[in-house]
């Protein structure tokens, strides 16, 4: 192993490390905290896909997020645990499945366009959830039993048990990452960059774009509907605010806040966007004003973007490049 | 659906279509022009609203006139308020990617929202119109008409002819409509582009404050109001084409019926209609029905 890759791999193996022994050390509200934390990295991590590989911004990934949390609520029967074997499987494949179709209609468009048609089609599945009767409407809906996988009679994960939750939603983030970091690796991903970079070189260079394209949509909405599984799982209730726009922003936040283009900044985004939260929420700093604590945010939100559009892990090569002035490049 | 009702809906269809019209042809030309994706534009049309509620009966008591003086002062404030907003913010978005613009106008409709809250607080308020159009006028046997929603739409017509005539008859209409096709040219033939854009950017903010003002008294001022606006306003500027103002009319006017009539015809799906309007329109022109430049 060469010396950049283990200065790659030593920080990645030591942020597992720690997760590992998390739940360990900390106090209950901390690993549910984490817990969320976790879930939002995969949903982060899913988005990444399309950012910042594909460079394809959506603002309406939530609808993927709250598909497959509806879709778990709706298919998981009512008194009895459902199995994650055929549970989290359906959901995927439903998610995936409108994520494809979606992504047909979005991709025809480009630039602004897309950005705006992604977010009305979120609105409208938003709407579906809300309007319609076999969703509970505004209400929502519960998922009373959590699911199980068994094998037999011995059950081997029951997600009612906390540090279970807590370990496959770990493991969860660690398989989706791998698999994006494979992605990446793959001509497949090499051929998404390659469209980031220049389409038109690109299809000229004989690739038909926009199979590449719906692909990466389609898995970036399959990988959200894991995370909107956990969530669902997690909080038993799922309502159509995760539905939302303000989702769909504060994934994209996320992403920013970490630093666009690389799969760390993903999960480090989603950290930072918890710990803002968790602050700007608290009242015992902020006592009263506490509950307008999305000033704040927006605040933050406008200064990050502006002093480091290369997010947080982008801050390094940002800063050296102040001290040693170079001629910028594009 | 008997001719009464029918036609009370064709007058909503219009009034919905023509107040979305001046929301999204704001949007269709700063974008068009400036190149910037404006999320905070529904909160425009919030801040109009809450400016209706809290300046008419200020004005009443300090100047004399309710409604019509708030207008007036609502409009001035905000055409000074987007110059500002243009000068101290905007244009710093004009070198960065979309994405960027995308989270900083994100951010900057919380900032709005949390000041809204701070200063006005959360409550749903009414805000009345002004007495002599605060009747309603008879239709048929049994159907009646608020006249101020005739009235909503009689000056929105006339809003969108000033438009037509700035943006057809007018130099910087000229500037205007070219800054649409072809930014670059339009500068590189000396025309003060700096200007153009604050022009064009308060002219904007003006329409959604005014919007937002003049529909307070129908839709009530409620948090949020805003959000729902802008999307569909997104709508609208998909269909119509981006830069293009006629398209955002015929948009308007096309979600406007779409809306109203779904919302009579099938209940249950009264919500998505419009999204699925907009994914046939996709289907058949991606690049919406009068795309400039």
């Amino acid at each position: 192993m060469n010396k950049s890759a283990l200065s790659h791999a030593l920080p990645l193996a030591a942020a597992g490390a720690l997760l590992v022994v998390f739940p360990f050390v900390g106090g209950k509200f901390y690993i549910d905290l984490m817990v969320t934390t976790m879930i939002l990295g995969i949903f982060a991590l899913s988005l990444e896909l399309l950012v910042g590989l594909t460079g394809l911004v959506s603002f309406g990934h939530a609808a993927f997020f709250g598909i497959a949390a509806y879709a778990t609520a709706l298919l998981a029967p009512q008194a009895a645990a459902a199995s994650i074997a055929w549970l989290l499987p359906a959901v995927l494949a439903i998610t995936t499945l409108a994520a494809a179709a979606i992504g047909a209609l979005s991709l025809r468009t480009r630039g602004i366009y897309f950005i705006m048609v992604t977010l009305a089609f979120a609105q409208m599945a938003y709407f579906v959830f809300h309007d319609m009767k076999f969703a509970g409407g505004s209400d929502g809906l519960y998922l009373n039993i959590k699911p199980v996988l068994a094998l037999g009679s011995v059950t081997l994960l029951d997600l009612d048990r906390p540090l279970t939750f807590y370990y496959v939603t770990f493991g969860a983030l660690v398989l989706v990452y791998g698999l994006l970091a494979a992605v990446r690796r793959a001509r497949f991903g090499h051929a998404l960059a390659g469209i980031k970079a220049n389409e038109q070189r690109m299809r000229a260079a004989g690739f038909s774009t926009y199979p590449y394209k719906l692909a990466a949509f389609a898995l970036a909405g399959g990988l959200a509907g894991v995370a909107g599984f956990l969530y669902a799982v997690k909080d038993g209730f799922v309502n159509p605010e995760i539905l939302a726009w303000h989702q769909s922003g504060t994934v994209l936040l996320m992403l920013i806040l970490g630093g666009i283009g690389t799969l760390r900044g993903a999960v480090i985004g989603a950290f930072l966007f918890v710990v803002l939260k968790e602050l700007f929420q608290s009242e015992a700093l902020f006592g009263n004003f506490a509950r307008h604590w999305q000033l704040p945010l927006g605040l933050t939100i406008i200064g990050c973007v502006a002093l480091m559009p290369n997010g947080i892990t982008g801050l390094p090569t940002q800063l050296r490049s102040l001290r040693t002035p170079v001629p910028h490049a594009g | 659906m008997d001719l009464a009702v029918f036609l009370v809906q064709c007058l909503n269809a219009l009034q919905y279509g023509l107040l979305l019209f001046l929301v999204a042809s704001g949007l269709t030309l700063i974008f068009g022009i400036l190149g910037v994706i404006n999320l905070a534009h529904g909160s425009f049309y919030m801040i109009g609203a809450y400016l209706a509620y809290a300046l008419a009966p200020w004005a009443a008591a300090n100047v004399g006139g309710g409604f019509f003086t708030a207008l007036a002062i609502g409009v001035v404030l905000s055409i000074a308020f987007g110059y500002a907003l243009e000068w101290g913010f905007v244009s710093y978005l004009y070198q960065r990617e979309h994405l960027q613009q995308v989270l900083m106008t994100y951010g900057l409709i919380l900032v709005f929202e949390e000041l809204r809250s701070i200063l006005v607080g959360d409550d749903v308020h009414g805000v009345a119109p002004p007495a002599w159009l605060a009747g309603s006028v008879q239709l048929g046997d049994v159907m009646t008409y608020p006249v101020y929603r005739l009235f909503m739409s009689a000056v929105c017509v006339l809003v969108a002819l000033a438009l037509y005539a700035v943006i057809a008859r007018t130099r910087i209409g000229m500037a205007i409509r070219a800054g649409a096709s072809n930014r670059e040219m339009v500068q590189s033939l000396g025309v003060d582009i700096r200007l153009l854009y604050r022009v064009v950017f308060a002219a904007g903010v003006a329409l959604a404050v005014f919007a937002g003002m003049i529909a307070a008294p129908v839709s009530s001022v409620y948090p949020g109001m805003g959000n729902q606006v802008l999307i569909i306003s997104f709508v609208v500027v998909v269909i119509g084409g981006i830069g293009s103002v006629r398209g955002a009319l015929v948009a308007s006017l096309l979600v406007g019926v779409v809306d109203t009539f779904g919302k009579v015809l099938i209940p249950q799906t009264a919500g998505i209609l419009v999204y699925v309007l907009m994914a046939a329109i996709l289907l058949w022109r991606p690049e919406g029905l009068f795309r400039t430049g």
